[in-house]
């Protein structure tokens, strides 16, 4: 096991303008389920191929364990990593490409097999070891490239959106399996994804990305309550966090769409009112989500499915935010103005 | 009254004939019929001639056809020129692939990584591909030349050919250090090594020829079959410790196999048929029939000595492995297809 560190980490590609990576200083802790999260282009697949040392860095450095390992190639890092496309080799039987790291490492056959055997049986693959690739399932391939990965027992895991091919129905039960797996293993893991639900279900901190920076690291909650500034604050959520102009103070009033509800909901004097201008409705199921305006700026706001609402498209009524609910942030820097906790 | 009693066409008042593109059962065989007439016109109709011609004593000046049954075939396999030309094809053709193969994969490897010039050097390998093989030869018979060759020139000038002693030795910083490692005329004290005058030099020189000549279409090849393995696949081979030689034995290779056997073959094929090479830069499979093959002898039988029948039954030994090649290739085709 170890800890994953990045100092002053920046890449720039060829011609590329500006810097994939700019200057990231980044830190897990040891046994630590870290996430990044970003829109694509963000640099974060770029972070985790220098991690992985797949792709040399413009600057900085990578420590793993404590040790400086920029200049060494990947198969001297002691990682394991886990693609997108899960990337098996096609030609070679899953049990041989489980075992393919331990071949690369010259162990003995008996060994290679003994753990060939516990990693599949982790994953519960261990009927499929005489298939190749293409007869297997999304699903099974998944979990062939994880044992491929545990195999070797590695210092870290590095998983580039692994769960991205899979359906959505597949997607939420491989979530909860990855995210146990890992509790069992306890191998510091560093999970790069765009998807905000995987991070908020699976990460123990998450690193929000983007345009090549960190712009805060925390735990889902700290994240999602106390974004450190617009960016974090829209890009989490769905829908996202309301940011509301003040006239007064010259700021940026930011709320979640459920803390924004009837003035007469709110109670106590703790709240701050806002006339909402109801344009139209839409019943998610389990939700209802009110679309409109504050002023000029268009709002959300989100209510259970079954909460009474004696609210009318075309009229405008009384909302309030309870005053812990709203964030303050800079109009022009887009940063957050009030305290907060977990910034990077 | 009733509306429903009277059944409307659909295209009442349109003119059927109009569309009669639009359906499949006339639009399909229209287009396919230019491929058909140039099939039977240009590869069929040959094939049953020349299988016509082989069982019968048709010549250049008499084309009637008297059935002859086999004469021909055992008069060409009688014949010491044929089985020298069934030799000379069959060994020029498995050399120069198996050589072209190990090059290509070499080339191809150097070409699919990335340096300054890249695009010169790709372009370079592939000139011999494009230039016409007629000319290209030409271009062989000069360098080969038995009086002229600038090889033999280069090779006197560093000490590796002609007199050791006497007047005319060669001394210059070169040939000194070639003599000092031993290999003072090493290609012999004459002022030649006449590389097409002798037998064994010239089946070399056609050798080397057809390797020179296929080398780029394989390489190209194989160039696109690397970069078509994706490169997860290769980073993952990265981070699972595999090293240079590992990821090429264990991952390049294997996956390059399919590819490769397209290259084996089309090389088969090219080389197999070929007589512009003996023709041109050994003058007619020379010296004394040494470098001769199937095609250029049943060409000097057939149309040269217009005996049409034998050289049909020469040609007709051609067919076989032909037959084989396009079998594979479309198996291979046809597992590219559903895999």
């Amino acid at each position: 096991m170890a800890a994953i560190e990045a100092r002053g980490i920046t890449k720039r590609f060829d011609g590329g303008g500006g810097a994939a990576v700019d200057g990231i200083d980044l830190a897990s802790t040891d046994g630590e389920f870290l996430v990044l999260l970003g829109p694509s282009g963000c640099g974060k697949t770029t972070l985790l191929r220098m991690i992985g040392g797949l792709e040399p860095p413009t600057a900085g450095d990578i420590l793993i364990g404590g040790r400086v390992v920029t200049d060494l190639p990947p198969r001297a890092r002691h990682i394991a990593m886990v693609f997108q496309s899960y990337a098996l080799y096609p030609h070679m039987t899953v049990f041989n490409n489980i075992a393919f790291p331990l071949q690369a490492a010259k162990l003995p056959k008996e060994t290679q097999k003994q753990k060939v055997g516990w990693a599949s049986g982790i994953l519960g693959i261990d009927h499929l070891l005489d298939r190749k690739p293409r007869q297997l399932s999304g699903g099974q391939r998944q979990r062939v490239a994880l044992a491929r990965a545990l195999v070797r027992e590695p210092n870290v895991f590095l998983l580039d959106e692994p769960l991205s091919n899979l359906d959505a129905q597949r997607r939420a039960s491989a979530r909860d399996e990855l995210q146990q797996f890992q509790r069992r293993v306890g191998t510091t893991t560093l999970y790069v994804t765009h998807d905000q639900v995987e991070a908020m279900g699976m990460g123990d901190r998450i690193a929000v990305m983007d345009q090549g920076r960190i712009r805060q690291v925390g735990t889902p909650l700290e994240i999602y309550d106390d974004p450190a500034d617009t960016f974090v604050a829209t890009f989490l959520g769905s829908p996202p966090m309301n940011l509301i102009p003040d006239g007064a103070s010259g700021l940026l009033f930011g709320f979640r769409p459920e803390h924004f509800v009837p003035a007469s909901d709110a109670t106590g004097d703790d709240a701050v009112r806002f006339p909402f201008h109801v344009h139209r409705t839409e019943y998610l199921g389990a939700e209802r989500l009110l679309y409109g305006a504050v002023g000029e700026t268009r709002t959300i706001a989100r209510f259970p499915a079954n909460a009474d609402l004696p609210i009318h498209v075309g009229a405008t009524s009384e909302f309030a935010v309870r005053r812990r609910d709203l964030k303050r942030f800079d109009r022009e820097t887009g940063l957050r103005r009030d305290q907060i906790r977990g910034i990077g | 009254m009733s509306t429903s009693a009277q059944v409307v066409p659909v295209a009442a008042g349109v003119d059927r004939r109009r569309y009669w593109l639009d359906r499949e059962g006339v639009l399909g065989p229209l287009l396919l019929l230019p491929t058909v007439v140039y099939i039977i016109a240009l590869v069929g109709f040959p094939l049953v001639l020349a299988v016509l011609y082989s069982v019968s004593d048709a010549t250049v000046g008499d084309q009637s056809l008297d059935f002859v049954g086999l004469r021909n075939f055992r008069a060409a396999i009688g014949d010491g020129t044929f089985r020298v030309a069934l030799r000379n094809t069959v060994a020029f053709t498995l050399v120069s692939q198996l050589i072209v193969m190990l090059l290509a994969n070499l080339l191809a490897l150097v070409l699919s990584a990335d340096f300054h010039g890249k695009r010169l050097v790709r372009f370079l390998v592939m000139l011999p591909w494009t230039t016409p093989v007629a000319l290209g030869v030409l271009g062989w018979l000069w360098t080969l030349d038995n009086v002229y060759s600038p090889i033999d020139y280069a090779f006197r000038q560093m000490g590796l050919l002609g007199p050791s002693i006497g007047p005319l030795r060669v001394d210059n910083p070169v040939s000194d250090v070639v003599r000092w490692l031993g290999l003072g005329s090493v290609f012999g004290t004459g002022s030649n090594v006449l590389w097409l005058a002798q037998p064994a030099l010239a089946q070399l020189s056609v050798l080397l020829v057809h390797v020179w000549r296929t080398l780029p279409l394989a390489t190209v090849i194989l160039l696109a079959g690397l970069t078509a393995i994706p490169q997860d696949v290769k980073d993952a081979a990265n981070v699972d410790g595999a090293g240079f030689f590992r990821q090429l034995f264990y991952i390049r290779i294997p996956l390059l196999l399919p590819i490769m056997a397209v290259a084996f073959l089309y090389g088969i094929v090219f080389t197999f048929t070929d007589m512009t090479i003996p023709f041109i830069l050994t003058n007619r499979g020379g010296p004394v029939d040494s470098t001769q093959v199937l095609a250029s002898w049943a060409f000097i039988k057939g149309i040269e000595g217009g005996s049409l029948g034998e050289g049909a039954a020469v040609a007709i030994f051609l067919f076989p492995v032909m037959a084989g090649v396009a079998a594979l290739m479309l198996r291979l085709a046809r597992r590219t297809e559903t895999s």
